[in-house]
């Protein structure tokens, strides 16, 4: 019998191999700001801990590496990726000395390919499976509730990036909340502004270029740039518009940030509700008037429905930018998570970087699933007219 | 009755519909025929009012088809077009229903219809309806067209190339299928198309139309014997015009006295099948049978070769 090797397979075994054997496991620094000393796995793990882990790695890379059934290499980065989230936890206990609160622990490079090697096998293996869309909303709750259980255990406790949780536990909750409330606002009221002007635009041809160029060179203004420009008007406007003020619209902080994102997300949402109004048959326009359908009617009952999942597209686009962009908020006193990350910049404190990085990071992957799964189902029954 | 009367389109400077006037019985089928850009589907659709003429007057029944406002008017006037444009988000059922839903027909109204059209056009409503149109094959989507254009039984039905994207076999039986319904309903059809042969075979009379002008408005026979101009002859076909002629024409109609051999031909069977079926077996005379089955003569290759010649 001839050994037949997988494609994708051969570079996650590489990248295993270099991250298990040449990189380091874990950093562990005497205090939040020095630099770090590097931790190979069998240095940052109790010894049979270690050599198991290690094992566990190099079984599961080969079972990558060969041409294997799908349900073998499915277990393999499944149980890859929860012994390495377990124990990157226990080289965190391990590897803190007694009594010391100082003392910071973190994930290294080697664990970070690690988990993106066994990331990208479980990706495969799920495209492979051809999920229907419930079932990747299904796996994507799977993911979330394991990492929800290992962090409410503390099994992760005495990693850097939760140290850092620890100290600011209320503010995290807060800035997260303004974080979701800023990205989701300023979608919201892109929608109610974007929806009806992508319509307008479909219908009055004159609108149409007008309108998207527009757009387009909002887009093009960088956001540092953007949030500058809105200071000075929106400061007008809270010292020259009664009420204003005290609404909290001010030339810093939630109102420019808000401003600026909801600018950004016009453009995905008016331009694919106008591709996505373009897109539907004429044929079926023409009968739907020619039934005797009012245009409110032809709206509503067919041009809308058809370009749906088309919109449905550009809301996926803005809420996942949206999410991302929402971080530089913080510069200009808005809030989010954006509030960390600058924070970390300024002390060089990584882990607080990463405080702020990773749920935005988080975030915008599960919208993107979400969305992505809610346009599938939303396409699938009207997927052909050709004629 | 649909009298349209000194009907005119312009587009800016271009005449697209020029000065047509025409009457059309009620409970016929008019053919208008043309070449692409002779104004007939513009034409068609000053009818349901989906382009509004620029002068003229089209009359339904005697009323202005303008005393009512378009939506209203379109909503009791069948439509089916080429590529059937049905809604692809909706089932099959859904569309046929779509002119009874906007009239506010109640449910039980609304089934019932949906199920006798769909049983008419040999569509099972159990098997069918619940489907989308994607999954139908284009014989099916069409039939669910002309069935969504009747659903709210209207009198009149407009059709725009209606088997245009059929292929030639499932073509011919939507073509019966239309003649059948039409005789059953009574229904006035006006029916766009480009092609002679099918203006021939389904309309009773035929409007011929070049660069926005009606050239002729005649009788099929009339059109093939006596050519309005030499335009309306290039559309005929010089050398199709005896087989059309014969195409018309209705074996029984060509019975002759006497008996032959072999197999009989049903009286219902169009006298160019019939002059086919001689010419292809080498025989000079065929017997007729009728709808009992019982004999009603023959028909000769001389006998239709006659028929066959230009009308005097």
């Amino acid at each position: 019998m001839t050994i037949r090797f997988d494609k994708l397979g051969v570079v996650i075994a590489a990248i295993v191999a270099y991250a298990a054997f040449a990189a380091p496991f874990a950093t562990f620094r005497a205090n939040r700001i020095v630099p770090g000393e590097a931790r190979s796995m069998l240095e940052a793990l109790p010894a049979a801990t270690g050599s198991l882990l290690l094992a566990t790695v190099v079984a599961a890379a080969l079972v990558a590496l060969l041409k294997t059934p799908l349900i073998l290499r499915l277990a393999a980065s499944v149980v890859a990726l929860a012994a390495l989230a377990v124990l990157i936890g226990v080289a965190g206990s391990f590897l803190t000395p007694e009594g010391n609160a100082f003392a910071r622990i973190s994930p290294a490079s080697g664990f970070w390919l690690l988990i993106f090697a066994f990331t990208l096998l479980l990706a495969d293996v799920l495209t492979r499976l051809n999920l229907s869309p419930w079932a990747r909303v299904g796996v994507l709750v799977l993911a979330a509730l394991a990492i929800g259980l290992l962090l409410a255990s503390g099994s992760w406790n005495n990693l850097s990036i939760l140290k850092e949780y620890a100290n600011r536990a209320d503010s995290f909750w807060a800035e997260g909340s303004k974080h979701v409330t800023l990205a989701l606002g300023s979608l919201a009221a892109a929608a109610v502004v974007g929806l009806p002007l992508g319509i307008l635009c479909h219908r009055v041809d004159k609108l149409r270029a007008g309108v998207l160029n527009v757009l387009n060179i909002i887009q093009t203004i960088p956001s540092i740039a953007l949030f500058g420009l809105l200071i000075a008007p929106l400061g007008w406007v809270a010292v020259h518009v009664p009420g204003a003020a005290s609404l909290g619209i001010r030339g810093i902080g939630t109102a420019p940030a808000f401003l600026a994102l909801f600018l950004y997300s016009l453009l995905p949402v008016v331009a694919n509700t106008v591709v996505g109004l373009a897109g539907v048959p004429r044929a079926a326009n023409d009968a739907a008037r020619g039934m005797g359908m009012t245009d409110r009617q032809r709206l509503f009952g067919v041009e809308f429905p058809l370009a749906f999942p088309v919109i449905l597209t550009g809301i996926r686009i803005v809420l996942v930018q949206n999410i991302g962009l929402a971080t530089i908020a913080a510069l200009i006193g808005g809030g989010g998570f954006g509030v960390f990350v600058f924070q970390g910049v300024g002390q060089t404190a990584m882990d607080l970087v990463l405080l702020g990085a990773v749920p935005t990071v988080a975030l915008a992957f599960a919208a993107a699933i979400i969305l992505d799964a809610a346009i599938e189902m939303t396409a699938t029954k009207r997927r052909v007219e050709t004629a | 009755m649909i009298e349209i009367e000194g009907i005119t389109k312009r587009y800016d400077a271009t005449t697209v519909v020029d000065d047509v006037s025409m009457l059309i019985e009620p409970r016929t089928i008019a053919v208008i025929v043309g070449t692409s850009g002779s104004g007939k589907t513009t034409l068609l659709r000053m009818i349901n009012r989906l382009v509004e003429p620029s002068s003229g007057v089209i009359k339904l029944d005697g009323a202005d088809n303008r005393s009512l406002p378009g939506y209203e008017l379109r909503r009791s006037i069948g439509y089916a077009i080429q590529g059937h444009g049905l809604f692809p988000h909706r089932t099959v059922a859904q569309n046929i229903a779509t002119v009874p839903v906007l009239l506010g027909w109640d449910k039980a109204r609304i089934k019932a219809r949906v199920d006798e059209l769909m049983t008419l056009y040999q569509l099972d409503p159990e098997a069918f309806g619940p489907r989308y149109p994607h999954e139908l094959s284009g014989g099916q989507q069409q039939r669910v067209g002309v069935a969504r254009a009747l659903a709210a039984e209207p009198n009149v039905l407009l059709m725009d190339e209606p088997f245009g994207a059929l292929d030639p076999i499932i073509r011919n039986k939507a073509q019966e299928d239309l003649l059948a319904i039409q005789k059953r309903f009574g229904t006035t059809i006006i029916l766009v198309t480009h092609d002679m042969e099918e203006a021939v075979h389904m309309g009773d009379k035929i409007a011929v139309m070049d660069a926005g002008k009606l050239v002729q408005y005649a009788k099929p026979a009339e059109i093939l014997a006596k050519p309005a101009s030499a335009f309306v002859e290039t559309l005929v076909g010089a050398s199709e015009k005896p087989f059309r002629l014969l195409s018309l024409g209705r074996v029984r109609d060509a019975v002759e006295k006497g008996t032959a051999e072999g197999e009989a031909i049903p009286g219902d069977a169009s006298q160019r099948d019939a002059l086919a079926e001689l010419l292809w077996s080498g025989r000079p005379a065929l017997p007729v049978k009728g709808d009992d089955g019982k004999p009603l003569g023959r028909v000769t290759v001389d006998g239709l070769v006659k028929r066959a010649a230009r009308p005097a």
